[in-house]
């Protein structure tokens, strides 16, 4: 158990340094993610009561693509120099280099969000904060439903030309229930409202997709990286 | 117990089968040189022994285990068309993560030894992206010599090399013959390729056309089995 979650710890740590070393794909989620906030809150110029009740669904939607950008870089990165085989030859489980990289990827995707969400806050004049934990607990739940999968796809969609397009059509689809529970909780805590019993059989959602998915894909991947 | 086994070995691109029924083996310490023409069925063959791949039907063994099986997995090293090291990482870095990955008890120690023996001690912190084509396939052969491999696969190992990294992957090979280590390389250098090899392999259209010990009359002639048995 130990070794394996070593070998988790050496892959993340390797795709974070290889990522931090170059800024390509942090860049330009970031950049992404910068530019579809400032234009919405141009096109919209919302009043502070609609943006409460949009927010959900333009954090999400900001979030899922800026985080896509990320995502296909997962196993893209490996193509160069053949760096794929030398991972599959070595001695570690397909577990543990899915996990290593989704972690990876988790820690980059969200470093992009906890950077855009200030930045939400002050392009549209809205207070945020006032359920602060509980949004961390919402993003940092959906945020590893989107990884997972997307890190899945990512290394189904690796060996295809269009992956770049081939991941989000996988993956959104996929994601469509994750995706809305997060847009209904992070509506209702940027408006201030706590998650209650109205509202928790979102987070109970979101809390089986993240368990589901990273099942499925923890036994899966070994399939997808060298076949049936 | 072979080292490598191939048996009734079918690999199937869609319904184009790259391989047909070939069976063939390598003993402990022995050097198998894998020929053919271009599209013969070398690589996937090589890739299928590594365990890139399932065949579509057949069974290939590594001291009689599966090549999937992690333990085996330990036991061999690969060097494909790729240099299979990391751009962003440094020489010593990238030595580390393979050290780390395959469990040593001390991967800074074994990489820089292996930086040593490869000639790339004086640039061991230098990015890869900044190496000369030269010293990124030095790095390459250390990274797949790493783990003191039992089982050596070589995609055609000799091609696009510096002298220096001839000299450098010569040297190694002659090194884990003398320590009976095995070798299965496919390659187009035939003369290189047969100064090493104790047995010869000749692929045509997937099929095994030739399998046997080296003889005297290919070393003379490296084109011989290509006369004897290939397409001519």
């Amino acid at each position: 158990m130990m070794a394996f979650v070593r070998q988790v710890l050496v892959i993340m740590a390797k795709d974070l340094r290889a990522e931090l070393r170059t800024k390509e794909a942090i860049n330009a989620s970031l950049s992404f993610a910068l530019v579809v906030l400032l234009l919405f809150s141009f096109a919209f110029d919302p009043s502070e009561e609609t943006t409460r009740e949009i927010s959900g669904g333009l954090l999400w939607i900001v979030f899922a693509f800026a985080g896509t950008l990320l995502l296909n870089r997962s196993f893209a990165r490996e193509l160069n120099n053949d760096c794929l085989d030398a991972l599959i030859s070595a001695p570690i489980s397909g577990a543990a280099l899915f996990l290593g990289k989704a972690l990876a990827n988790y820690v980059l995707v969200l470093a992009v969000e906890l950077i855009a969400l200030p930045l939400f806050g002050v392009f549209y004049n809205v207070r945020w904060t006032s359920q602060f934990w509980q949004l961390m607990m919402v993003i940092a739940l959906a945020t590893w439903g989107m990884t997972v999968t997307g890190t899945m796809f990512s290394a189904l969609t690796v060996n295809i030309r269009l992956r770049e397009v081939m991941l989000p059509i996988l993956n959104f689809p996929i994601l469509i229930p994750a995706l809305l529970g997060a847009m209904q909780l992070t509506s209702a805590l940027v408006a201030g409202k706590p998650i209650a019993a109205d509202n928790d059989a979102w987070l109970k959602m979101l809390i089986g997709f993240d368990v589901m998915y990273t099942a499925v894909s923890v036994f899966l991947v070994e399939t997808v990286l060298v076949g049936g | 117990m072979n080292a490598v086994g191939v048996e009734s070995v079918w690999k199937f691109y869609g319904d184009y089968p790259a391989l047909r029924n070939v069976s063939l083996s390598a003993a402990p310490g022995a050097c198998l040189a894998l020929i053919g023409r271009n599209g013969a069925g070398k690589t996937t063959l090589l890739r299928t022994i590594a365990g890139f791949s399932r065949p579509g039907k057949g069974k290939i063994a590594i001291f009689g285990n599966s090549p999937r099986d992690t333990a085996t997995r330990r036991l061999m090293g690969f060097i494909g068309h790729g240099i299979s090291v990391y751009d962003e990482l440094s020489a010593l870095e990238n030595l580390m993560l393979f050290g780390k990955l395959y469990g040593l008890a001390d991967p800074k120690k074994t990489a820089l030894e292996w930086l040593e023996r490869t000639g790339l001690d004086r640039v061991k912190d230098g990015l890869v992206r900044e190496f000369s084509r030269g010293m990124r396939q030095r790095l390459a052969v250390a990274r797949a010599f790493l783990h003191s491999p039992k089982v050596l696969l070589l995609d055609e190992p000799f091609t696009a090399l510096d002298d220096r990294a001839i000299a450098v992957l010569q040297r190694l090979l002659h090194e884990a013959l003398s320590e009976g280590k095995t070798i299965v390389m496919s390659t187009h250098q035939l003369r290189e390729a047969l100064e090493l090899a104790t047995h010869v392999a000749l692929l045509n259209r997937g099929q095994v056309a030739f399998h046997g010990p080296r003889t005297a009359e290919m070393v003379a002639d490296p084109g011989w089995v290509y006369a004897r048995y290939g397409e001519g």
